[in-house]
């Protein structure tokens, strides 16, 4: 195969039809209609379905019937329409049905406006829909990691019988690059013994996220659990960079973690012993690579698109052994290398304190 | 080698276009390559730029604060990117669309008739070739020959019948220097 | 002298041998029964899949003999659409009480139709939200009272009620809308025909297809359960006249 210009939108639509998506339910939302406008000429095409819903919770619903069979299925949104999917987002997940979402981040709360962000790591991560639920949560940093991680979010949401999403934002979804697509996947045609399908042969199936026993709630509650910690075990994946000798350490994910990149090469160039953590998946998040990470340097610069969501998850893992930082750009603005890297020879320069929490200290250093 | 480049300019006057041009000769010339465009809301009209970054490693940031080299195809441009530009780096402005002249001396300036010569071509909307063709010659990360076959390859088939006026409109913006 | 038997009741093969949750009186019951005939009189058991609503309903499918799923509140109609949409050879179908359909899932509903989605929509109308006790619904006829209209539904404040086959017959995509009630035989007789003309409807490929049934919910309209069914036909069935809204060509052409 050989590389093509993309657009990263693009390249997630192209690379879910190729993983043998069955069907795609969505609602236009800037900034990712352009995977959408995809679907709607390559499903049909394709002889496949395709609906432009009436709204998001159209659509995720649509997704919701359609991953009770078994096929592969997703939708795609931004924010806002993310924040519409979150009933239906927690009723599959409490039915155990297979989906992959795509959300391409745009700067929020409210309307906000149609600029890169990361502001939804909360609202995918650590729920946004009612319950005791967890997604898969990939976030790709490039068009390649982009369709890679597209097509392995359809395997795992198959295999853990779990939501997986591909978080996404703005610049990467309009960004091109060079990608190249996996083969043509041919659709499933045997499906788990879970799927509805009509019950000839067999004994009836229903899917269902209601249990009015307490207690068998519960049962399924544990189970949802259990998965999730094999999921926690087995599915951790990130990416490092200079770290094998690294005094310091950055942490950024998705479009971020590039950035960073930028600005951890020209530190290591000014002779600044840097590296860089990119998480892979943010849920399940690298823990323990980050625990150990803060075992072996000086400071660890969290740097996000947010107000330190993730950072919550870093001060976690690192526990207080190592002084953590944060650098953050809000409301859909992008940084450019050059913060991070002043962050970095702030870091590598002044004396780190453990007290205090490093979201006040940036807010502290932002008034002065 | 990394280097990065901005166009901007109104929209429709093809600043995208001719970003994605020179991302596609990139790619087939086997380097790593980002396009990221970056406009207003209008849906017509408004202000274009986009942003190429071409290196022979894994591209970390797809934006640069201080470009490499910037053409500029309107005065609203000009005034944005001026200050931006690289120390040493290259500025092309298209003459058509703008009054003054640069005020930097730490740079490279290129000065452009891009709307005059398209139109002697026949084809005001050759004018991001002409400027591409300025751009290159006084910044030659990648050849006119790269540029040639990337539109060879890459020009919708509608439009295949201006292949040669692009070469030409190419090799005319090719001939100022700094 | 021998006597011979002649089969002329059983249970429907549709039907689960399960004993209902529903309220003595209540017609969901009769509505359950309707459809589990009509699905085996066509053979399509083994070939259906339900799509269960929240409300009273919640539970057709622990009566419904067929493969089910059960949509979040009002839904329903888009859950069918994602599985009909996968599996177009199947009978999807819905089974939705008002409030459900046409209060929260009113967005759903409509363009479900408006779409000609090829499912069938079972509505059934009490005039109120029954599972929670008896609250008022889009549904509820101007003057009566609920739990939440204690002193009448006042239409200046609460507005009037919402007709939704009337409406539904307005779209384009709407093959068959028709309503039927279920308070007395003949009205049953009537709303299975209907019920087998909107399954037909979908299996011949024909598109959307709803019937509306007027329903009693004796509990909550604190009367007994004889008394509801004439206060369907006294007070239901004069603002929700029973008929046929739309009938496409195609349907009326095919003389199910």
């Amino acid at each position: 195969m050989t590389k093509e210009l993309m657009k990263g939108n693009i390249a997630i639509a192209e690379a879910a039809i190729r993983a043998g998506l069955q069907a795609y339910f969505g609602y236009p939302i800037t900034p990712q209609t352009e995977l959408l406008e995809w679907m709607s000429a390559r499903m049909p095409e394709l002889g496949r379905a395709f609906v432009q819903s009436e709204s998001e919770l159209g659509a995720i619903n649509m997704v919701y019937g359609a991953a009770c069979t078994g096929k592969r299925v997703m939708t795609s949104s931004s924010s806002p329409g993310v924040s519409l999917m979150m009933e239906g987002l927690s009723y599959i997940a409490g039915t155990e049905v297979p989906m992959v979402l795509v959300d391409v981040m745009r700067g929020g709360p409210g309307l906000g406006n149609i600029a890169p962000s990361q502001s939804d790591y909360n609202q995918i991560v650590h729920g946004g829909g009612h319950g005791d639920y967890h997604t898969i949560c990939l976030a790709p940093s490039s068009v390649q990691e982009s369709i890679d991680l597209t097509v392995l979010a359809f395997d795992l949401a198959e295999k853990y019988r779990a939501i997986s999403v591909v978080l996404t934002d703005g610049s990467l979804g309009q960004m091109m690059e060079p990608g190249e697509l996996p083969p043509m996947q041919p659709l499933k045609t045997k499906f788990s013994d879970w799927a509805v399908s009509g019950t000839e042969g067999r004994e009836r199936r229903f899917l269902s996220s209601i249990y009015i026993d307490p207690p068998a709630e519960e049962v399924i509650n544990l189970r949802l659990l259990r998965r999730w910690q094999q999921i926690q075990a087995s599915e951790v994946r990130y990416k490092d960079y200079y770290l094998d000798d690294a005094d310091f350490a950055v942490v950024g994910f998705g479009s971020v973690g590039r950035i960073a990149l930028s600005a951890v090469r020209t530190a290591r160039a000014e002779g600044i012993k840097v590296g860089l953590l990119r998480p892979v998946t943010v849920s399940p998040f690298p823990t323990q690579q980050i625990s150990e990470l803060a075992t072996r340097v000086k400071g660890i610069l969290v740097t996000e698109m947010n107000s330190g969501q993730m950072l919550d998850d870093v001060n976690l893992a690192v526990a207080g052994k190592v002084p953590v930082e944060f650098f953050a750009r809000l409301g859909g603005v992008v940084p450019f290398p050059d913060e991070i890297l002043a962050e970095i020879r702030r870091m590598a320069t002044s004396d780190l304190k453990l007290e205090g929490h490093p979201r006040d200290r940036w807010l502290a250093r932002m008034a002065a | 080698m990394q280097t990065e480049i901005v166009i901007s300019g109104f929209g429709g006057q093809g600043v995208l276009f001719a970003g994605q041009l020179l991302s596609y000769a990139a790619m087939d010339r086997g380097k790593n390559v980002t396009w990221i465009p970056s406009y207003g809301p209008e849906m017509r009209g408004g202000t274009a730029n986009c942003t190429v970054v071409v290196s022979d490693e894994e591209i970390g940031s797809p934006l640069a604060r201080n470009p490499e080299a910037v053409v500029v195809m309107n005065l609203p441009s000009l005034d944005k990117y001026e200050p931006l530009v690289k120390p040493g780096g290259v500025l092309v402005i298209n003459q058509s669309m703008v009054d003054r002249k640069a005020k930097r001396n730490d740079i490279r300036v290129v000065y452009i008739k891009g709307n005059d010569i398209a139109e002697e071509l026949g084809n005001k909307r050759l004018t991001n070739m002409v400027m591409i063709g300025g751009l290159l010659a006084n910044h030659p990360f990648l050849t006119l020959e790269d540029m040639e076959k990337a539109l060879k390859e890459h020009l919708p088939a509608k439009h295949q019948k201006l292949l040669e006026v692009n070469y030409q409109a190419l090799r005319r913006g090719a001939e100022y220097k700094a | 002298m021998t006597i011979a038997e002649t089969l002329v009741y059983s249970r429907p093969k549709s039907f689960t041998e399960t004993q209902s949750h529903y309220c003595p009186g209540c017609t969901h019951g009769v509505a359950h029964r309707l459809v589990a005939e009509v699905l085996d009189e066509m053979g399509m058991r083994e070939h259906t899949i339900g799509v269960a609503s929240v409300g009273c309903s919640v539970f057709a499918y622990n009566y419904l003999n067929m493969d089910f799923v059960q949509a979040p509140h009002g839904r329903a109609p888009a859950m069918a659409t994602g599985v009909k949409r996968v599996y177009p050879d199947r009978v999807v179908f819905t089974y939705q009480g008002d409030g459900d359909m046409i209060s929260i899932g009113t967005g759903e509903i409509i363009h479900a139709a408006a779409r000609g989605e090829n499912i069938t929509v079972i509505f059934l109308n009490n005039a109120n939200y029954g599972m929670t006790g008896g609250q008022m619904a889009p549904t509820t006829l101007p003057g009566m009272k609920t739990t939440s209209s204690p002193n009448g539904r006042d239409v200046e404040t609460m507005g009037f009620p919402i007709r939704a086959a009337e409406m539904l017959s307005t779209l384009d995509g709407a093959s068959y809308v028709v309503r039927r009630s279920l308070h007395n035989p003949k009205n049953i007789r009537m709303a299975k025909k209907a019920i087998r003309t909107a399954f037909e409807t979908q299996v011949r490929g024909l598109g959307f297809s709803m019937v509306e049934l007027l329903s009693s919910c004796p509990t909550n309209w604190g009367i007994t359960p004889g008394d509801s069914l004439q206060w369907i036909e006294d007070k239901m069935v004069p603002y929700y006249p029973i008929g046929d809204y739309k009938v496409s060509q195609m349907v009326a052409d095919a003389k199910i």
